[in-house]
């Protein structure tokens, strides 16, 4: 059964006020258009969860659509810092943003066992580091076998995990290539999935190779054709990451009212992404597309 | 010669890297570094990062550590919580670059907060991989410029464990390895039987004098303190010919 629509149902059918959220992706498939989309809806007092909020959270925050982040990096890559989460988590603007901190692998274990239906989930992780002490939902425990000790972290469960991947067919079977990073464990331990894409294939095609497949209709709740729909970042084979957007946005997210002026232009001026994507112009988008290179085909083999 | 600090920085971290080490990298002078030693006394080395990339072979800088030319042409990818639990906590990695806003004399970490964790005077982005890093490759590297705000006596808080409050208190915790090498812009700085950074060489024009002023506590210097070993011809070519053209993350002489 299809279950393809558009960005802006998806997200105000998937999406309510308060609710915790994991825009999936590390570095690539992050979903920019579904953060845009959930800045136009004004949604409000949401727990933005994820591994390295990067620009997408930081647009959200300043936005005013934040009260919690739920993090283990919040930077932006390979630039700096990010202002808006600073200015938040520092001086309460625009709102207050109640921080839980996390290390990569900790926040990622949280997420596997929330994916896992178990209680906790056990990693020599934290050991000699300050953070536990800041946060309930991390405790040392003893092994039960011997005098050996890891540290637990309690299941992280999203009420909402929006993931990308470069195609899936009309149910929500996904394939992603490239870097995985926590895009399956988002997706199994969120109770709604919204799934964007920058294709739409057949069912043939993802049965042509499981292999590759990420997630599988099951699991999806709303599917959303969006090509581009993670520009800046980048979709592996299909556009590089527009490292113009990084370093401008380290300047623009610097001054409250260059914040307001952005936004406007970029996310309350444009209905959807198609239009974002037509006021980049296709000279940006050229300059971002890589040559191609093809995997050698595998032999599933046909089997009576 | 001409060369800067940068690029001495750069060639003196490549130079701690050994043919058969497995290396988490990190995006600027550690990616700079990784590729100078690949491609001059370590052709086997063996990249990882923290994004799941085993074995990339970057075609050009990566601009982060997922940047798609870290995955075209990788021996394979890891979703992240597999690169974390087999490759790093398993012990399938020797060298880690770490990096961060203060190293103290016991060489942790701090990349989390200055001042108060719950009012910070400036919230730094965290930890990232960089904790478990820290906790779980055989040596640590950290390439950083020499400063007494980045060298505090002790870090605002522990982001990343070095030494802890020395080999002992580390050893307690179950933790091998540790820090290996803090190499700044002024000197070559190692840990001593007890867990404590000193001067190991001294780049050629830096004095001892500099490294007092920039650091935070009375560090000690070697009995036999040398001199950083100068970039060579080739490592300067690498670096600025093919590695680092645009200077996105070197000074260049010339």
């Amino acid at each position: 059964m299809s279950k393809v629509t558009s960005m802006h149902d998806a997200i105000s059918t998937g999406v309510s006020d308060g609710d915790s959220i994991y825009l999936a992706g590390f570095t690539h498939l992050i979903p920019f258009a579904a953060g845009h989309e959930i800045i136009r809806q004004e949604k409000r007092d949401l727990e933005l969860i994820r591994a390295t909020p990067d620009l997408i959270y930081d647009q959200l925050i300043a936005a005013g659509c934040a009260r919690k982040a739920t993090f283990s990096w919040a930077g932006n890559p390979g630039v700096g810092s990010l202002p808006a989460f600073r200015r938040a988590a520092e001086d309460g603007i625009p709102t207050e943003l109640e921080l839980e901190e996390y290390t990569h692998f900790g926040l990622i274990a949280a997420l596997d066992a929330g994916a896992s239906n178990l209680p906790f989930a056990p990693l020599r992780g934290f050991i000699g580091s300050d953070l536990p002490e800041h946060n309930d939902n991390i405790a040392r425990i003893e092994s039960p076998f011997d005098d050996d000790y890891v540290y637990a972290v309690a299941p992280i469960q999203p009420d909402v995990a929006v993931i990308r991947a470069q195609r899936a067919d009309d149910a929500g079977n996904a394939h992603l290539w490239g870097i995985q990073g926590e895009v399956k464990i988002a997706g199994l331990a969120a109770d709604t999935v919204i799934l964007s894409v920058e294709e739409l294939c057949s069912e043939e095609t993802i049965r042509s190779d499981p292999n590759r497949t990420v997630i599988t209709s099951d699991d999806v709740d709303h599917v959303v054709h969006d090509p581009y729909g993670s520009h800046p970042s980048y979709a592996q084979g299909y556009y590089g990451r527009d490292n113009e957007a990084y370093i401008e946005w380290a300047e623009i997210a610097s001054d409250v009212d260059r914040v307001e002026a952005w936004l406007d232009e970029w996310v309350y001026g444009v209905e959807n992404r198609r239009e974002y994507v037509e006021k980049l112009g296709a000279e940006r988008l050229l300059d971002l597309q890589p040559e191609h290179s093809y995997a050698t085909p595998i032999d599933m083999g046909a089997y009576r | 010669m001409n060369y800067t600090k940068s690029e001495l920085m750069v060639v003196a971290a490549a130079r701690e890297l050994e043919n058969d080490d497995s290396v988490l990298v990190g995006i600027g002078k550690p990616n700079l570094a990784c590729n100078v030693a690949k491609r001059t006394h370590a052709p086997e080395l063996k990249m990882v990062y923290e994004s799941g990339t085993i074995g990339s072979n970057p075609s050009s800088p990566p601009l982060s550590i997922g940047d798609p030319v870290l995955a075209s042409g990788a021996v394979s990818i890891e979703p992240m919580r597999n690169g974390f639990n087999y490759y790093l906590q398993a012990g399938r990695l020797d060298v880690g670059f770490l990096g961060g806003a203060q190293i103290d004399k016991y060489g942790n970490i701090n990349s989390t907060v200055i001042g108060d964790y719950d009012d910070p005077t400036v919230r730094l982005p965290g930890s990232g991989g960089a904790c478990e890093i820290a906790g779980h490759v055989d040596r640590t590297l950290m390439v950083t410029p020499h400063s007494e705000r980045r060298f505090p006596e002790e870090v605002d808080f522990i982001t990343s464990p070095g030494f802890v409050d020395g080999r002992e208190g580390r050893e307690e915790l179950g933790l091998d390895g540790g820090p290996e090498a803090v190499i700044t812009d002024l000197a070559v700085c190692r840990f001593d039987e007890r867990g404590e950074m000193y001067v190991d060489t001294l780049h050629p024009n830096a004095s001892r004098e500099d490294v007092r002023a920039e650091t935070g506590w009375e560090i000690e210097f070697a009995d036999d303190l040398g001199t950083t070993p100068e970039p060579n011809e080739e490592e300067l070519r690498l670096i600025r010919e093919d590695l680092d053209p645009n200077e996105m993350y070197t000074d260049q002489a010339e």
